[in-house]
């Protein structure tokens, strides 16, 4: 594994991206750093930039607006970047993906490592899929 | 403390696109707006044409989906459309309307919540924020336990409600609902006592009521400023007309007021809640009316959601499938107003007017500041939330 | 007399002032009425319910039906919660237009940039007709919500 991957897995920084969500996912993924959950007991913290970020969490379904700036955000992030799709619709557009304003799911336009399907996921179930892709980092990829 | 985090505290789940156009541009000669731009649209997944090829059930699901805050608001509002169109909303079991409104009462306190911590952090109280977003918590459990999920229930259906409320359970919700009550009072004495956020709050960014009734706004945004209307008391729906309780209005439309009524909103809401619980010990007649079809014709269906008035409007032309299902969320008629409400003011209030309108997230940070006279981008969303916060510190220094 | 006028139900009202402008008066239920106007007799209508008689316009709906584009304007009277929908037949598939009403009132501006860029309306007057939904690079000429769009 390579260095700048294996110092990565200590403290994860992460820049949430949403292309157009209903803002459920994007409130767990905050609801998680409140004190009931506290991610940033783990390290892990939010940034406000993605040149800072080690990973990104991206949430919604890619739309006509948004479609290039997620690509535009993914290109600026310094890699290695790991992309984890948070909720059902980033997995894979949801109910939303025969609507005329839908593009191309997540995965077709920047490369997604993670998926944590779920409307929304719960916290826990977004810890796990943080933790599961350290893990398989750990392990080498 | 939160200086030093500022750069990595978050903004909140919408992020700083830093080039592009954005939601709200704001034109500024030196420290004033002068002009706003807003640009809408982002968020924008052609709901309205993905009803066309659903059936009636599969869009209670689906319009659950359009806003994750006011999860539940769209359904109601759509039920309450497609019973109009069919005819039957006066045939409702009672213990229907009863558990229809006691979801929607929890969603507003919920909601009203969930804005003031917002609110706190953009003026710079991250305890607030962080105390409001923890009394959520339980009513998120309470909510898992009625429904089975925390946010989009599910929970309503042509002619009835999908899951009944135990009896075991009225004991705990009650206990939740009392301790919600003791945080608001928290709250009330902490934030509305506080001569630091009325200074930052009082004849900032006014919406007067000529102008409220102009933009047709709604919800706790009009009712700040004097234009007396709330859903639930002037169409009387579920089990509104049965309970007993009051809408609140404040007269001088400045974001001070609209953080009076949402938190005096939410001692109503409890209070309904709790009158509702008492009250399903008498109606046990049913929770679905198991309807089979739905007659041609045109409904219009209104729910009073934390923002304001949702309205939707369905034809049937008895198929399972509407011919046309029409959506209308009360961001939309509030958010325009936003033209008014900010213009005149100085920058480092402009934060908090968007905020205060309580528009859906995505929103808010999509702002960017140019001055008019070099015609060249000075500020981001980011920016705004950050002027914000250093003024309410100036000001904290300045009264001792 | 203007108090006779004035204790008068609001259906009552509303019919009395609108006259032979409404073409056709169906009471759904108590709380919901859907009078049909001449698209050309529209302003004048909708001045009347919002300046003189104090309705608030919720939205308005388009719907492309096999004979026309109709155009259904909902206003509530929230004193007596009762709704009173205006509703207008635009007969040219081909170029439906009628007159904006957004000069009478600022509410209407972003609804009708909503229709007519969803539908294909033309809103002849409208101080501000820009897209407000759809992205700056949607093809021009395609309707989303037309039933003959792809």
């Amino acid at each position: 594994m390579k260095i700048t991957t294996k110092a990565l897995t200590k403290s994860i920084w992460v820049y949430h991206c949403a292309t157009s969500p209903c803002n459920n996912c994007d409130i767990e993924i905050l609801d998680a750093l409140t004190p009931r959950h506290d991610l940033e007991r783990f390290g892990i913290q939010l940034v406000g930039s993605p040149r800072h970020a080690d990973a990104l969490l991206v949430t919604g379904v890619p739309t006509r607006k948004t479609a290039p700036r997620l690509k535009l955000v993914y290109e600026q992030t310094a890699k290695p970047c790991f992309v984890i799709a948070i909720g059902s619709c980033a997995c894979g557009g949801n109910m939303f993906r025969h609507a005329y304003n839908f593009v191309k799911t997540v995965d077709e336009i920047i490369p997604v490592d993670a998926y944590v399907p779920g409307c929304p996921p719960k916290p826990e179930a977004m810890i796990m899929g943080v933790v599961k892709l350290l893990a398989k980092l750990k392990n080498g990829k | 403390m939160s200086e030093l985090r500022r750069t990595v505290i978050p903004i909140g789940p919408y992020h700083p696109l830093q080039e592009e156009p954005e939601y709200f541009k704001l034109y500024v000669e030196g420290e004033r707006v002068v002009d706003i731009d807003i640009e809408v649209g982002y968020l924008h997944r052609g709901v309205e044409r993905l009803s066309e090829d659903k059936h009636y059930d599969q869009i209670a699901h689906l319009v659950e989906r359009i806003c994750g805050i006011c999860s539940t608001s769209h359904p109601f509002a759509y039920i309450n459309a497609v019973e109009d169109a069919a005819g039957f909303t006066s045939k409702l079991p009672g213990r229907v309307k009863l558990i229809r409104t006691i979801i929607a009462e929890m969603e507003r306190v919920h909601s009203h919540f969930l804005w003031l911590g917002l609110a706190g952090h953009f003026l710079g109280y991250n305890t607030v924020w962080m105390w409001a977003w923890k009394y959520r918590e339980p009513l998120l459990d309470m909510f898992e336990l009625i429904s089975g999920n925390r946010q989009h229930y599910s929970m309503f259906k042509v002619g009835g409600v999908r899951r009944d409320i135990n009896k075991e359970d009225i004991p705990q919700l009650l206990k939740v609902l009392d301790e919600i009550q003791r945080a608001n009072d928290m709250f009330k004495g902490a934030v509305m006592d506080d001569p630091v956020i009325q200074a930052r709050t009082k004849k900032v960014c006014i919406l007067t009521k000529e102008n409220a009734e102009a933009y047709c706004v709604v919800g706790p945004t009009a009712r700040a400023s004097g234009v007396d209307i709330d859903v639930r008391r002037d169409d009387p729906y579920a089990a509104y007309d049965m309970l007993d309780w009051k809408v609140i209005t404040q007269k001088e439309g400045d974001v001070f007021a609209k953080l009076v009524v949402r938190v005096l909103e939410v001692y109503e809401s409890i209070s309904i809640i709790k009158q509702a619980l008492h009250k399903l010990d008498d109606f046990n007649d049913g929770i679905d009316m198991q309807v089979k079809e739905i007659p041609p014709g045109d409904g219009i269906g209104r729910h009073e959601a934390p923002r304001g008035e949702v309205i939707h409007f369905v034809r049937s032309d008895g198929t399972n499938r509407p011919v046309r299902h029409k959506i209308r969320a009360p961001s939309y008629v509030n958010i325009a107003s936003n033209k008014i409400a900010v213009v005149g003011n100085t920058v480092s209030d402009a934060a908090l007017a968007l905020a205060a309108v309580d528009p859906c997230y995505c929103c808010t940070d999509r702002s960017i500041v140019i001055d008019v006279n070099t015609n060249k981008t000075i500020m981001t969303g980011k920016d705004l939330v950050r002027l914000s916060q250093e003024k309410t510190l100036e000001l904290r220094k300045k009264l001792g | 007399m203007v108090e006779a006028f004035l204790s008068q139900d609001i259906e009552d009202q509303i019919t009395n002032t609108l006259g032979t402008k409404v073409v056709e008066f169906i009471e759904k239920n108590p709380r919901r009425f859907y009078l049909t106007v001449k698209p050309v007799d529209l302003p004048e209508c909708v001045k009347i319910l919002v300046k003189e008689l104090w309705l608030r316009m919720s939205t308005a709906t388009a719907v492309d039906t096999r004979e026309c584009i109709e155009i259904l304007y909902h206003f509530s009277h929230d004193k007596s919660g009762k709704m009173f929908t205006l509703k207008v037949k635009l007969e040219d598939k081909s170029k439906p237009e009628i007159r904006s009403i957004a000069t009478i009132f600022k509410g209407a501006e972003w609804i009708e940039r909503e229709i007519a860029e969803l539908f294909g309306v033309n809103f002849i007057g409208h101080p501000d007709m820009k897209r407000l939904l759809l992205s700056s690079d949607w093809p021009e000429g395609k309707y989303p919500l037309r039933r003959d769009s792809k």
